[in-house]
């Protein structure tokens, strides 16, 4: 990866520049941070390691590239926009686009921890597209395994009634108040009442990864949803 | 929706995070019938090829570009879109849609580059921050020069103007006319006669028989007072007619002319009323001062003069901080000098109050020597004081001076007023344009589209032409909302919907059940299509004998004659804001006929909340709705062959109450 450091760069162009003033020192930090881009693998690689076409692949890095500028007009919120990696804010800003309604910022934040599988804090356009040729080019049992880390968030290996109740709340969240019917309070918890006692199978209050594919297997509602994701893009 | 179309199937599959909890099926998704890869465009403009991919256009589809409009522009011997328009404003136009971010060129005409924007299809509130100020200027001095251009088509006299109407235009603008010419003059002689006569009285001339210097006031008493008295009788005529003749009498006489007015004639007739008493003679002396305020009336007669007294007004907050600041440093240096010189003898500096003088005098370098200082220690402050004085003048003086270039240049529009409004309505445009988005989904959810794309059945022409009123974009957005609706098994209602649930649920404690059969008639308020009025909770009309016939209205909806008793305690009938229809461009760019066909054929009844045991029929036309009141499929009915095209414009969704009784 091509990554530089950001540490690096400031030494470096201190050292070219040999003009290094202490008084605006902290203005040029902030030029060279800006400054600072991400170039993501060679496109070869990527396909190799995705099953992505070079077409679809260029799709998606056009569109990722691209991530917050256009935005920051419709929003009208000062932020910065680092080409070649998404940060936690754009994540949710970007997501947020499409449900207007609600309030999907946690939501989004769990998705961004999905993502964010070297959890450096930012989405770089390999974790991108890894994540998504996953979900949409999988096979049912990867999607359903990248579901489970999605719903895991310490990463344990189990879901906790917690864990899914976060969860949960989150997406009810991204429907917002005006609702049909009334959005009521315990609604998010029996609704993780009802996915436990479907999933939990030992009863033991945590779902495992075994239980929640055996699970899913067994009901073909959710079989076939995870076929929706097959022409996404 | 606007940029992050590139987004959109990122966010399809986050919703894999919603499958494992959902408790029943997701909804199908919308097919992309179009197989269109990304493809390169050829943007043709007065010559000069731009090229694009299709997607980068796509991410607008409320712009010309982006949506179907273009295809109107679409040259089929050369496969490019030709416009012939402007290439230089184009450039801005197109990288907009490349970065998102609209700018202003500096050296294009301001009334030009709105034209293209309004081509285009593009709001100028999209403008980026960086350039948002220079379009807001410009547009200003644009506005301003047109606004002096029709103020000098004012003065035509307009016809029929009643003789107070006339004598405000003649006091107003004195060279309208000719007697408002020689009346402007005649007060302006009349204002300097006063002024004159008010300083000549003061003074001396001759001696009187006391051997003294008397002032001619004293010497000419009745001249004089002959002279104050027709003056003032001028100036009170002129007051009065004015006051008749302002079109509204209490801001004029709030206004500051006229308070100057008063002022300066008050004087005169306090003077009369008051006796030649011995304590209030005191007084009386003081009101004669006030006369002096007469010149401000030449006030009206310079245009100079209002420039200067409106840069102080707005540069109160410099000077108050030039007062403030002068009062600082007066204070300590008094304090400094009083002590300092308060060892040595007879000095001038009796306290600190009598420094004051001092120390004024010395800042503003005067120097009038009356107190000087006579210690060294009172001499090495003296000179601290008068060096600090021209300082604490000199900087906040170049403020006020730049101030008031600044609004003589700009000839004193009221700026800030105006840019607060034009912040807040751009604002609004914004939220407008967003919420578009969110009333898009809501208003083709009822309109059943969805459920026309999910449908498999169907023939070819009908996806086509489904296909062609909503972008596959917007479908597959709609899709996604669909998901989470099912995944949470709660719905989408728009704000309005919401209050009248509540408001339902709390009224729905209070109806009482009856007996009668009334059948859930209920008006439909349509608004497309040119249908029938709406009528905010009106009360259950007859049953109507039959299907009523279609010439007449062919969408009021109506009940099956035949069916049990049935009770309801309200029906919602929703109907969905058109207006939000316009937002979506594509939904425009179909005939106004298919617009207006889909619009009202779908049943406009969404939710509905009856308790009772068989549900009414509700539809728009002949067609019986049979079924589950949620029910969101009618069955496709025929396209009626007289379908108004005409769409009217309606602002908020309505809601019909019907209540059995």
């Amino acid at each position: 990866m091509k990554t530089k450091n950001r540490d690096q760069s400031l030494s470096d162009s201190r050292e070219l520049d040999g003009s290094y003033d202490q008084l605006t020192d902290s203005i040029e930090d902030d030029f060279e941070l800006s400054t600072v881009c991400h170039r993501p693998e060679s496109m070869d690689k990527l396909q190799d390691q995705t099953k992505f076409t070079k077409k679809e692949l260029q799709v998606l890095y056009r569109g990722f590239k691209n991530c917050g500028c256009s935005l920051l007009c419709l929003c009208f919120v000062p932020q910065e926009c680092p080409s070649g990696v998404v940060n936690e804010e754009n994540f949710k800003t970007i997501y947020s686009q499409f449900f207007p309604q609600g309030d999907s910022s946690m939501y989004a934040h769990f998705l961004f921890e999905a993502f964010d599988t070297d959890k450096n804090g930012s989405v770089s356009f390999e974790d991108f597209v890894f994540g998504l040729s996953i979900i949409l080019r999988g096979t049912i049992n990867d999607r359903l395994n990248w579901a489970f880390n999605l719903y895991d968030l310490n990463k344990d290996g189990c879901i906790t009634k917690e864990e899914m109740l976060d969860i949960m709340k989150s997406i009810y969240d991204m429907m917002g108040k005006c609702t049909y019917p009334n959005m009521q309070d315990e609604a998010p918890r029996e609704h993780v009442e009802n996915f436990f006692q479907k999933m939990d199978r030992n009863k033991d209050g945590v779902v495992t990864i075994e239980e929640f594919i055996e699970s899913c297997q067994k009901d073909e509602n959710i079989m076939q949803s995870m076929q929706l994701f097959d022409n996404v893009i | 929706m606007a940029g992050v179309s590139a987004w959109l199937p990122f966010a399809r599959a986050a919703a894999i995070g919603w499958m494992p909890v959902a408790n029943g099926p997701m909804p199908v998704a919308p097919r992309d019938h179009s197989k269109r890869k990304d493809e390169l465009i050829v943007l043709n403009v007065s010559g000069r090829r731009f090229q694009t991919w299709r997607t980068t256009l796509d991410r607008y589809p409320d712009s010309l570009l982006g949506s179907s409009e273009k295809e109107f522009f679409f040259n089929e011997e050369t496969k490019e879109y030709f416009f012939d328009r402007d290439p230089d404003s184009f450039r801005s136009i197109l990288n907009f849609y490349r970065t998102g971010k609209l700018h202003y060129p500096r050296y294009e005409c301001i009334s030009a580059y709105d034209e293209e924007l309004a081509f285009f299809g593009i709001i100028p509130e999209i403008i980026g921050d960086c350039c948002y100020e220079e379009y807001k200027d410009r547009k200003r001095e644009n506005a301003e020069r047109l606004q002096d251009d029709q103020e000098e088509n004012k003065d035509l006299k307009l016809p029929n103007m009643t003789a107070r109407e006339t004598m405000w235009r003649a006091f107003e603008n004195p060279h309208t006319s000719t007697m408002a010419l020689v009346f402007y003059y005649v007060t302006g002689f009349f204002i300097a006669i006063s002024v004159l006569t008010n300083v000549v009285e003061t003074v001396p001339c001759g001696t009187s028989t006391h051997q003294k210097e008397v002032p001619c006031g004293e010497r000419f008493t009745v001249a004089f007072f002959c002279m104050d008295t027709a003056c003032v009788m001028i100036f009170t005529v002129e007051y009065l007619m004015r006051l008749f003749a302002a079109p509204s009498r209490y801001h004029f006489m709030r206004s500051v002319m006229s308070i100057i007015d008063v002022v300066a004639i008050l004087p005169y007739y306090i003077g009369l009323v008051m006796t030649d008493n011995e304590d209030v003679s005191g007084a009386f002396v003081t009101l004669r001062v006030f006369r002096v305020f007469r010149i401000f009336k030449f006030s009206r007669h310079s245009q100079g003069l209002r420039i200067l007294g409106y840069t102080l007004k707005s540069c109160a907050s410099e000077l108050g901080f030039l007062l403030f600041s002068l009062t600082m440093a007066i204070i300590i240096f008094a304090t400094v000098m009083f002590y300092a010189e308060k060892g040595s003898s007879s000095t001038k500096f009796t306290s600190i109050p009598a420094s004051f003088w001092y120390t004024i005098v010395t800042m503003t370098t005067l120097g009038y020597g009356d107190m000087v200082p006579k210690t060294i220690a009172g001499k090495i402050f003296g000179s601290i004081c008068s060096l600090s004085g021209v300082l604490v003048i000199a900087l906040p003086v170049p403020v006020i001076v730049s101030n008031f270039s600044r609004i003589y240049h700009q000839n004193q529009r009221a700026d800030k007023r105006r840019a607060q409004k034009v912040q807040k309505a751009r604002l609004a445009r914004i939220r407008i344009a967003k919420t578009g988005s969110t009333n898009a989904f809501l208003q083709s959810k009822r309109s059943g589209l969805l459920d026309e794309l999910l449908e498999l059945t169907g023939t070819e022409a009908d996806e086509q032409k489904l296909s062609k009123s909503v972008s596959l974009l917007e479908s597959q957005h709609y899709h996604l909302l669909y998901c989470l609706e099912k995944t949470t098994a709660h719905e989408f209602v728009d704000e309005q919907a919401f209050e009248q649930n509540n408001l339902e649920t709390a009224l729905q404690s209070y109806t009482s059940p009856s007996p009668s059969p009334s059948s859930s008639h209920g008006e439909s308020t349509s608004t497309c299509c040119g249908c029938r009025a709406r009528r905010k909770n009106t009360a259950l009309p007859e049953p109507e004998p039959g299907p009523s016939p279609g010439s007449q209205s062919p969408f009021r909806p109506h009940h099956p004659q035949r069916g049990p008793l049935q009770e309801l305690s309200a029906i919602h009938i929703q109907c969905v804001d058109p207006a939000s229809h316009k937002t979506s461009r594509s939904s425009l760019n179909q005939k106004a006929e298919d617009g207006g066909r889909v619009n009202c054929r779908r049943g406009q009844v969404t939710t509905a909340i009856i308790s009772l045991q068989a549900p009414p029929a509700l539809t728009p036309e002949g067609d019986g709705l049979h079924g589950a009141p949620h029910q969101r499929r009618p069955p496709p009915p025929p396209i009626p062959p007289q379908a108004p095209p005409s769409i009217q414009t309606m602002s908020s969704s309505h809601i019909v109450k019907v209540s059995a009784l």
